[in-house]
């Protein structure tokens, strides 16, 4: 099945019409060696077939409907209400281009400008753009813009903050010969005598991220403090759904708040394609990275949509653009939109609310058992570690629960070597009562028979 | 009637809900007994307060004030928006994928991990390169990669090289994937047929030169013939080949840029592999390389632990079982036994550009493709997108002026300069296409072409609506001659007419406020 309409006898025609008797003739600028290759591959199969390949190789993954998942770590299992599916699954927002045309691209238009306007409610922050890739590229997006903006090179983050986001950053900053200083987290949070340290008029921002990867709060509001005695910018890293009640960045004056909406309204579907938030404070929007949609009128007055601000990006700037960003994620922005308007004002805060309840009513249960350790600090939102005994290993302990359906913790000690036997849980509404206590049922059945 | 629809924030009132969360079945504390106040946002967030019925309204009738390609022709040049399989679509959406999280363990993800290991062998089988990485978003991202895989390739080597060569034909991501990497960019002057000069490229490429960005077929459409001697000037003088891969339609089934030896190619799965645009996303840019740009690629790397496969038998995997040629990994396949896995441990390589694994959800959709298409798809689909194209060519030249070559690949660029003197530019001529129901086309790019209206197919539209496109082009180019404020002043037929661009930019209005 290869979707070409036109046939042999179309071809045929068509070649007539332009008066050449081969199609090869068309291809006479490509060099004969070129052409002179064969495709060792299958042979093209019908829909049915089709299908039940993918069906079957969807079905050898373990996925998080057949069990109970703990997993969290940077990509959460929300629930995500039916109209969300419904109404991005409509061809008209998922078949169409960027909406270079907006005398025919004002549904995406519109959907842009109100996904920038409930992710500025929600951040507190002055203006978002239209999105970018991922949390972690839209983290990277935000030392670069400071790191041009400031004309400083170096950069403070928190260890606390996902360590592939980290690496995602290093990355992206080595060919601006940037330093990275890394401030530790000894209890779950920043150190702050760490922090006022390292910082100096070289530098061009500190990163921070809360609920940081260990699920703890930090005080956002004393490292903006700190960070704003210097000429220094304060990006924020945070998850939206913890935005229903948790102080959002626009109240402690951050520069720049970015993350991963991933959270509102998106599958998990192994890592991608996810949804990078960028918001900023008014006095930055020249320097926005991404697209952008503002509202204008037309010729007969009437209020309308266009993209705008285009002089910042890379298809008139070139190599002076402030990004090289080009396709965002539109129709992720879409489902975040419809998800936010679906929970609506009340929703967002008993989300969050719900999300609070049951990690903290987990933690409780988990404190009660032998063998394992609740080991920091609080406060906390939906995430937290749980440390075993020395001689229960992790591996072990989610081998164990898999046969029982559950997917346990993400280990730690890949990224962080210290937190041995160290297991990082995450509780959001999609966990109930019951499945909480046999995950607190099964642990406690580990800690007796090991 | 006016078409236009009020903003969600205008419909809001009090106390309206959709969706309704279960109620707290566990004890449900005041907040403050569990946080403290200080971590607490003092404004609420004022988001929508709309009933379902409200919300299933807004954005359907939204939806309906855009074109797409379920209901238009897109001859968007550069952009290949070929028709999205509907099938591709029901994949990418089954549960073991879209609620499989990064983080389980691989034992429990071999489903996802073998598509992922089989697509990239098909994909190195179409391109001729050596080794695939799925990470980069989207295709800037994949420059960005690629740039970051020269400098690291060169540094090993103990090369400090600072110059990228770029033709000013090409796309904008290019020269601003160049600089976000540090290197300075050098443009170079097209020669009279729209190619890259070779006697020039020799004078530029010296040793200070990292790379050459190319894009083949060029973005005038045109394939660039000596491209067997731009690799080897590079390759001679210690450089690399990067090449764009927004233009592979062109060449499905047809050539393999491996084979002219390029170093590095990234493919838009949002375009040559028919995942949707999405009104500007998600797409997805994976980059092949060469051979010894492999250790280079970002971390981590899907392999397969028996190497039983292609590498050592030529042929594509998904035809090498003696069982059942579709038949996934099966703890009971004896010799056949294959286990995927995430390989972080390449010393070299770049580090990461993305956390975890890329757009899965595309490469899905893009396995789906590849799977239906087969080896004869993929031959028929370079050939009817290089037919379409030069059947719209031969059609309008007698009425457009097309300033380079004779006849192309999968695209070609009009300069309506003609027109522009009789009243109406390439601006007005796209725009008037949004009457006659068609989408635009690009227009003024490439740069090298004055009022460039740049047009491409695909291989998904059939020969009728072919025809009514030209008929549309022709009308268009007689009433520029009798009538051009007609041409000018449109489109009339569409929900808004031309927005004031100048306003929005000047008193940027960029969220709505409760007035």
């Amino acid at each position: 099945m290869d979707y070409i309409p036109n046939t042999q006898y179309d071809k045929e025609i068509m070649m007539k019409e332009m008066g050449i008797s081969s199609f090869e003739a068309l291809l006479k600028d490509i060099p004969r060696t070129l052409r002179e290759f064969s495709l060792p591959l299958h042979q093209g199969l019908s829909e049915p077939q089709v299908f039940n390949i993918l069906k079957n190789l969807g079905e050898e993954n373990i996925n998080t409907n057949k069990c109970i998942s703990f997993l969290g770590a940077g990509a959460y299992e929300h629930y995500i209400p039916s109209i969300v599916d419904h109404l991005a699954s409509r061809s008209e927002f998922y078949t169409c281009y960027t909406p270079y045309q907006p005398e025919v691209s004002q549904g995406t238009l519109q959907v842009i400008y109100e996904y920038q306007t409930l992710m500025c409610e929600l951040t507190g922050m002055d203006i978002s753009n239209a999105s970018l890739y991922d949390g972690s590229t839209a983290l990277a997006e935000a030392a670069l813009l400071a790191i041009h903006l400031k004309e400083k090179n170096k950069i403070i983050c928190s260890r606390a903050i996902h360590p592939e986001y980290r690496q995602v950053l290093k990355t992206y900053v080595k060919g601006l010969h940037t330093e990275i200083v890394e401030i530790d987290v000894p209890e779950g949070t920043m150190d702050m005598d760490q922090l006022e340290k390292a910082l100096d008029d070289k530098t061009a921002a500190v990163l921070v991220q809360s609920p940081n990867f260990f699920g703890c709060i930090e005080d956002m509001e004393a490292i903006s403090g700190i960070t704003h005695k210097y000429d220094t910018l304060f990006v924020a890293c945070v998850n939206p759904i913890s935005l229903g009640l948790l102080k959002p960045p626009g109240e402690y004056s951050a520069d720049i708040a970015v993350g991963e909406a991933q959270v509102l309204g998106n599958y998990l579907n192994y890592g991608g394609p996810y949804l990078g938030f960028f918001t900023i404070k008014k006095d930055l929007l020249r320097r926005m990275p991404g697209r952008i949609a503002g509202e204008t009128v037309d010729r007969n007055g009437r209020r309308c949509f266009a993209l705008t601000l285009q002089a910042r990006e890379q298809h008139i700037r070139r190599q002076k653009a402030t990004s090289n960003i080009c396709t965002n994620q539109a129709l992720l922005a879409l489902r975040a939109c419809i998800y936010l308007c679906a929970l609506g004002k009340k929703g967002m805060e008993e989300l969050a609310n719900l999300n609070i309840q049951k990690s903290h009513y987990a933690y409780e249960r988990l404190r009660t058992l032998n063998n394992f350790r609740l080991v920091l600090k609080k406060p906390f939102f939906h995430e937290f570690v749980l440390k075993t005994h020395d001689h229960i290993r992790i591996g072990s302990i989610n081998e164990y629960l898999l046969k029982k359906g559950i997917i346990g913790g993400l280990e730690l000690s890949q990224w962080y070597p210290e937190m041995d036997n160290c297991m990082l849980l995450c509780i959001t509404e999609t966990k109930t009562k019951t499945s909480i206590d046999r995950f607190v049922a099964e642990l406690a059945q580990i800690s007796t028979t090991m | 009637m006016d078409q236009m629809e009020p903003l969600i924030f205008e419909k809001t009132s009090p106390g309206r809900r959709c969706f309704i969360l279960p109620a707290c079945d566990v004890p449900d504390k005041r907040i403050t007994d569990l946080l403290p106040q200080n971590v607490l946002r003092k404004n609420k967030a004022e988001l929508p307060e709309v009933s379902e019925i409200d919300v299933v309204r807004h954005f359907t009738r939204l939806s309906k004030l855009n074109y797409c390609v379920d209901t238009n022709f897109y001859p968007l040049g550069s952009c290949t928006m070929k028709y999205n399989p509907k099938i591709n679509e029901d994949s990418a959406r089954l549960e073991g994928f879209t609620k499989l999280h990064p983080y389980q363990p691989v034992d429990q993800c071999q489903g996802i991990l073998s598509l992922l290991y089989d697509l990239e062998q098909i994909l190195k089988n179409i391109s001729g390169m050596s080794a695939f990485t799925f990470q980069p978003a989207a295709g800037a991202h994949g420059e960005l990669t690629g740039m970051l895989i020269i400098r690291a390739y060169l540094e090993k080597k103990g090369e400090k090289r600072h110059k990228i060569i770029i033709p000013d034909s090409a796309h904008g991501t290019n020269p601003a994937s160049a600089a976000l990497c540090g290197y300075e960019v050098e443009s170079i002057q097209s020669n009279t047929e729209g190619l890259i000069d070779i006697h020039k490229l020799q004078e530029v490429f010296t040793r200070d030169t990292a790379a050459i960005m190319i894009t083949n077929p060029n973005t005038l459409g045109l394939f660039e013939k000596d491209i067997l001697e731009i690799c080897r000037i590079a390759h001679d003088n210690g450089g690399l080949v990067y090449c764009d891969g927004a233009n592979m339609n062109a060449l499905l089934g047809i050539a393999r840029p491996g084979d002219m030896g390029v170093d590095i190619l990234h493919l838009n799965l949002h375009k040559t592999f028919s995942t949707p645009h999405g009104g500007g996303g998600p797409g997805a840019g994976p980059i092949g390389v060469s051979e010894a740009l492999k250790p280079f690629l970002p971390i981590p790397r899907i392999e397969m632990t028996e190497k039983l496969a292609l590498e050592e038998h030529g042929i594509d995997p998904l035809i090498k079982s003696n069982k059942s040629p579709y038949s996934s990994p099966n703890p009971s396949d004896g010799p056949f036994h294959r286990k995927y896995l995430l390989n972080d441990n390449y010393p070299d390589a770049i580090g990461r550009v993305r956390a975890f694994y890329g757009h899965v959800g595309m490469m899905i959709r893009t396995y789906t493709y590849l799977l239906s298409l087969g080896k004869e798809g993929i031959h028929r689909v370079g050939e009817y997108a290089v037919l379409n194209a030069n059947y719209l060519r031969q059609k309008l030249e007698k009425y457009y002026d097309i300033p380079y070559g004779k006849t192309c690949m999968h695209e070609f660029v009009i300069s309506a300069k003609k027109q522009k003197k009789k009243g109406a530019s390439a601006l007005d001529i796209a725009k008037k296409l949004l009457d006659y129901g068609f989408h635009a086309p690009t227009v003024y790019f490439p740069l090298i072409v004055e009022e460039a209206i740049m047009v491409e197919p695909t291989e998904t539209e059939s020969r009728e609506t072919l025809d009514a496109f030209v008929a549309a082009m022709i009308q268009i180019a007689n009433d520029i001659e009798q009538r051009p404020e007609t041409v000018r002043n449109s489109p009339q037929t569409t929900p808004i007419n031309r927005p004031d661009e100048v306003k929005a930019a000047r008193e940027p209005n960029l969220r709505w406020k409760k007035k």
